[in-house]
């Protein structure tokens, strides 16, 4: 009896993951998708993470347009048409998103050079005063020599 | 270049300044729509007071007319329904209601309830319609114009506002056409 059931649980665990397997190519297939798509009501939210109607609405509308035979792109190419590139939760690179993209690219370029021409600034000023700031030092250093070499001999 | 040391990081705080400003009044939740200036696309939908009547955007070519999307669950569209209703009185452009995933009984008690300021109301159960249309945020108007093409979306309950500004000057610009 006991090995009976045994047996039948363990066929039964190999039979599952052939079917399970199937849909969780798509399930993680559909993950990804949902992942980069934004949901429209809850705007900080992708599809994936939203309980939304519309955003189960738009799952739905996914996983069907991908069982049907659709790329990725060609989903998203659909969800745009419909509600614009809000939806893509990945801004595309475009003109008008230029700024978006690498505009703390140029923010960290322009800091880099400003830095750059301070302590440039800084060292010239630096190298200008190195004499006059050695100077003393050195003019002591010459004096006391001078002063040492002229002392009388006793 | 003394100056400069002043005048630049000044020119970047006016300029974010400015960005900030300019933001304060944007809405985020007004997405632009890309169906503006493209044919509305087509469907065709079982009418709410006599489902096997059919009606879609190719039936209404030749006029201008309002696609108001609207369901009895939608808080916002009571707040925009007394002026639809008086739309329909002054009977100056034809509005299709789109009875967006709503159940046909509840659409019905709530139009007599209301009012029904639609010539007729077409029902998208399963909002499938409505993600052809971009509908995210019911209530939302589409004006369409003779050619069948969209020309301008309301996002969120009409106002007074934009009733009198936008959507009813473009209407009798475009009948006039």
């Amino acid at each position: 009896m006991t090995r009976a059931l045994l047996a039948l649980i363990i066929a039964g665990v190999i039979a599952l993951p052939s079917s399970a397997f199937a849909e969780t190519a798509l399930d993680t297939r559909m993950k990804a998708l949902e992942e980069e798509l934004r949901c429209l009501v809850c705007q900080n939210q992708t599809l994936a993470d939203s309980h939304a109607p519309l955003a189960e609405d738009l799952r739905r509308e996914v996983r069907e347009l991908a069982v049907s035979g659709k790329s990725d792109a060609e989903i998203k190419e659909y969800l745009v048409a419909r509600y614009g590139d809000f939806v893509l939760y990945n801004p595309p690179v475009k003109a008008t998103t230029w700024l978006l993209w690498f505009g703390p690219f140029v923010a960290l370029a322009g800091g880099g050079i400003a830095w750059w021409m301070i302590l440039r600034r800084r060292r010239a000023g630096a190298e200008d005063d190195t004499p006059a700031e050695a100077d003393p030092a050195s003019a002591g250093i010459a004096r006391a020599r001078t002063l040492l070499d002229e002392r009388p001999e006793i | 270049m003394k100056s400069l040391r002043f005048v630049l990081p000044l020119a970047v705080f006016l300029l974010l300044i400015g960005f900030l400003y300019v933001g304060l009044y944007r809405d985020p939740r007004e997405v632009p729509s890309p169906l503006v200036n493209k044919p509305a696309p087509a469907f065709s939908l079982a009418q709410l007071d006599d489902p096997a009547k059919k009606l879609g955007p190719a039936d209404m070519k030749g006029q201008v007319w309002l696609l108001n999307v609207w369901a009895s669950w939608c808080v916002s569209c009571r707040e925009e329904h007394p002026l639809l209703v008086q739309l329909a009185q002054a009977n100056i452009v034809p509005v299709i209601g789109l009875n967006y995933k709503d159940t046909n009984a509840l659409g019905k008690k709530w139009l007599a309830d209301n009012g029904d300021p639609y010539k007729l109301s077409v029902v998208d159960a399963d909002g499938r319609v409505g993600i052809d249309l971009g509908v995210y945020g019911v209530p939302e108007t589409f004006v369409v114009d003779k050619s069948g093409v969209i020309r301008y979306k309301q996002i969120g309950p009409i106002t007074a506002e934009a009733l009198q500004q936008k959507i009813l000057p473009l209407v009798r610009e475009l009948q006039k056409s």
